[in-house]
């Protein structure tokens, strides 16, 4: 099944959405990556490695974000990322909340990857 | 005119310093037309730089830069992290076991840098962002070495083109990052991330100046 890695600026906000996307889909891996380290506004490359290394299995990972440097440090992670297949983690260009919990739906579904990546495309907000 | 590790590793210190005296004049920038956040990000980062360098032996100036970006990436949190921890890992693989490096190998960093930033931020000049200091910058200095002139005079048109394109981000429209949500109302303010590239770069122009 794909988990999920939910980046936000603020921690409140990625754990605010996972709750909401685990009460549609409870059986699905999700990881949050709000906040800095320090537990400021503001998203952490590290975090993200760290909740993708969580999440992670053959069917991939999904990572969805919110503003600016959240996509840029969820690029760097991912270049970073060691010993894992990157082919098998991709990030989605959508709206957080719709697109996390549309995700999480199809996941708990059983989906594949690229499928959910598709059927969430329709959400994007001409973000990235 | 080469310039060593030790001076490298006193530039940077000296960065960190410019950074801290500018911490709220770069946050006051940014919560004009951003979040409000760069100063202190920048404080944050540039902080852990100094104590992950302190103990750096000056030998391989890539690997001290290497550092810089690591620590950058992981402790600054805003855009800036990301964009800076990208320019100093690109920079640092120019200069990968160099004990100094010349004015040439200095460009050749700038160029790896704003080609990193670029990439990372998805922006092009005219957007209202650290590029707009950063690639003039470069173009000042790639001119200035082809005119043959020396690396201290080659540094001075670098440092005036940078303070010419910091400055022209006063009148453009944002349309990258948190200020591009403001729209016409980012007009009339300078770009935090403009502003804190040409301190960096001043700073560089004016240590070496003043070593001279």
């Amino acid at each position: 099944m794909v988990g999920i890695v939910v980046v936000s600026h603020s921690e409140k906000i990625a754990t605010g959405v996972k709750e909401l996307a685990s009460q549609m889909a409870p059986n699905v891996k999700i990881e949050c990556a709000g906040g800095t380290f320090d537990g400021r506004i503001g998203t952490d490359c590290n975090k993200i490695i760290e909740s993708i290394e969580k999440v992670y299995s053959d069917d991939g990972v999904l990572i969805v974000y919110d503003l600016g440097s959240a996509l840029m440090n969820s690029e760097m992670a991912l270049e970073f990322l060691d010993g894992y297949n990157k082919e098998k983690i991709k990030i989605a260009i959508c709206a957080l909340v719709e697109g996390t919990v549309a995700a999480a739906v199809e996941a708990s579904l059983g989906k594949e990857l690229n499928k959910i990546l598709n059927s969430i495309s329709s959400l994007n907000i001409n973000k990235g | 005119m080469a310039i060593n590790g030790f001076q490298i590793k006193d530039i940077i210190y000296k960065i960190t310093d410019v950074i801290e005296e500018n911490k709220m004049y770069l946050t006051e920038l940014d919560a004009t037309i951003g979040d409000g956040d760069h100063g202190l990000n920048m404080s944050k980062g540039f902080q852990t730089v100094k104590e992950k360098i302190k103990d750096d032996e000056c030998k391989n100036i890539g690997d001290m830069l290497k550092k810089v970006s690591m620590a950058l990436i992981s402790n600054v949190g805003g855009a800036s992290g990301p964009l800076y921890g990208t320019a100093f890992l690109k920079a640092s693989s120019v200069v990968m076991n160099k004990a100094e490096i010349e004015v040439k190998d200095f460009a050749k960093m700038l160029e790896e840098a704003i080609n990193g930033i670029k990439a990372r931020g998805k922006a092009t000049i005219g957007e209202k962002t650290m590029v707009d200091t950063i690639e003039p910058a470069l173009n000042g200095l790639k001119e200035a070495i082809e005119n043959n002139l020396t690396p201290l005079e080659c540094l001075e048109k670098m440092h005036d083109a940078a303070l010419r394109g910091k400055d022209s981000t006063k009148e453009m429209i944002a349309t990258k990052g948190r200020a591009s949500y403001l729209g016409e109302r980012s007009k009339g303010h300078l770009d935090a991330g403009a502003v804190s590239s040409y301190l960096i770069l001043k700073t560089i122009y004016e240590e070496i100046a003043k070593s001279r």
